[in-house]
């Protein structure tokens, strides 16, 4: 199973943190030449900044190295995730190292941000993390919220977007999405994240109906592979289930190559596999 | 894009998906009886998950071409307003608690 005619296929969200070096190996077996990781939540909350330093460290130093040995480009966002977002004073600690990671070579972003369950201090630091994207011009990529929380929490978060002007529409990508937000999201002019999991997200077949259904535009398809339940080749699944579909192969390259690199292209350090 | 860009007729899905959605239903129906066969079913039928399931089997009745959206929502939030806290709060059920209008 590959990417297949020689394309090299961009994974962009994938937790590598969470993923043995085999699966390096089966992602560049596969066809993948590039994959960007957003920073997240570890599965228990960090004590302290420090715990945040650590993790950025990892994400800019160790896993491109880990990736390099399998010819994979591996890129990273930056960013106090959101179920960590309750505890304002963390928050601050958090934001006040973030520029130093944003810095670094393989960073291209802000991401993931976003909402868990659409609380206050949640959109509090939301607003904060977008501010500072916006002083420094900073691609940003958002996380929504699961589930039932979803449209709610799309929907704020697009308020809060809104509410920045020096954001603009085309520099921000809105994850996790599905057949109750694609819409909302492509008429408001952002990026759309489709995120393919085997049990509570989006399954290939329904990520390729939204792609007959809405189009293939300012879209992309991720797999989100993390420490949970998750397939780190879900996007090679995806293509063989639009091929299943006769889709033509220029389309499939469209989904998992170049819209992808046309969305992250958009900060200079992103270097097209 | 819209639903033509399907390049597979109706038939070709219904011939090439038929069978495997034949074993979601079953696995949906397995799960209410199961319930039924259980100690406290019919307190479980006053649980807002078990109703939601049963108003999503009811979207199913209705094809559309929107039937995944309708049912989404239907187990969305509808409330517009951030809550007051989340401490302590991490995943998701998939149904909503409240009451809908």
């Amino acid at each position: 199973m590959e990417g297949g005619e020689g394309v090299n296929f961009i994974d962009p969200h994938i937790h590598m943190v969470s993923r043995t070096t085999d699966d390096y190996r089966a992602l560049a077996l596969a066809g993948i030449g590039a994959i960007t990781e957003p920073a997240f939540w570890a599965g228990f909350d960090r004590g302290s900044a420090q715990g945040f330093r650590d993790y950025f460290n990892q994400l800019t130093v160790a896993e491109p190295a880990r990736a390099a040995r399998f010819g994979i480009r591996h890129y990273c966002w930056i960013c106090l995730n959101p179920k960590e977002a309750e505890d304002l004073s963390l928050a601050r600690d958090v934001l006040a190292i973030m520029p130093e990671f944003l810095d670094r070579p393989t960073a291209l972003g802000v991401g993931e941000i976003g909402l868990n369950k659409n609380s206050v201090n949640e959109v509090a630091v939301l607003e904060l993390q977008i501010n500072l994207a916006a002083r420094r011009d900073e691609l940003i990529l958002v996380h929504t919220p699961h589930l039932e929380d979803k449209l709610k929490g799309t929907r704020l978060i697009m308020d809060v977007l809104r509410n920045e002007p020096r954001i603009r529409p085309e520099r921000v990508l809105i994850d996790h999405a599905e057949e109750h937000t694609v819409g909302e999201i492509r008429d408001r002019g952002y990026w759309v994240g489709l995120t393919l999991y085997p049990d509570s997200k989006c399954s290939p077949a329904r990520a390729v109906d939204i792609l007959e259904r809405y189009g293939t535009d300012r879209v992309w398809l991720n797999s989100a592979a993390d420490w949970g339940i998750s397939d780190p080749l879900a996007i090679i699944k995806a293509a063989s289930e639009m091929r299943n579909r006769r889709h033509p192969e220029e389309l499939i390259r469209k989904i998992f190559h170049d819209n992808p690199a046309a969305f992250l292209s958009q900060c200079p350090k992103f270097i097209t596999p | 894009m819209n639903s033509r860009n399907n390049p597979l007729s109706a038939r070709e899905i219904l011939e090439g998906s038929f069978l495997e959605n034949r074993a979601r239903i079953l696995e949906v129906a397995a799960f209410l009886d199961r319930i039924e066969r259980a100690e406290g079913a019919p307190q479980a039928h006053d649980d807002y998950r078990y109703r939601a399931l049963l108003r999503a089997v009811e979207c199913l009745l209705k094809p559309s071409g929107e039937v995944t959206k309708d049912i989404l929502e239907n187990l969305s939030d509808p409330t517009p307003e951030p809550i007051e806290c989340a401490a302590g709060m991490k995943g998701a059920v998939g149904a909503w608690k409240g009451v809908k209008e």
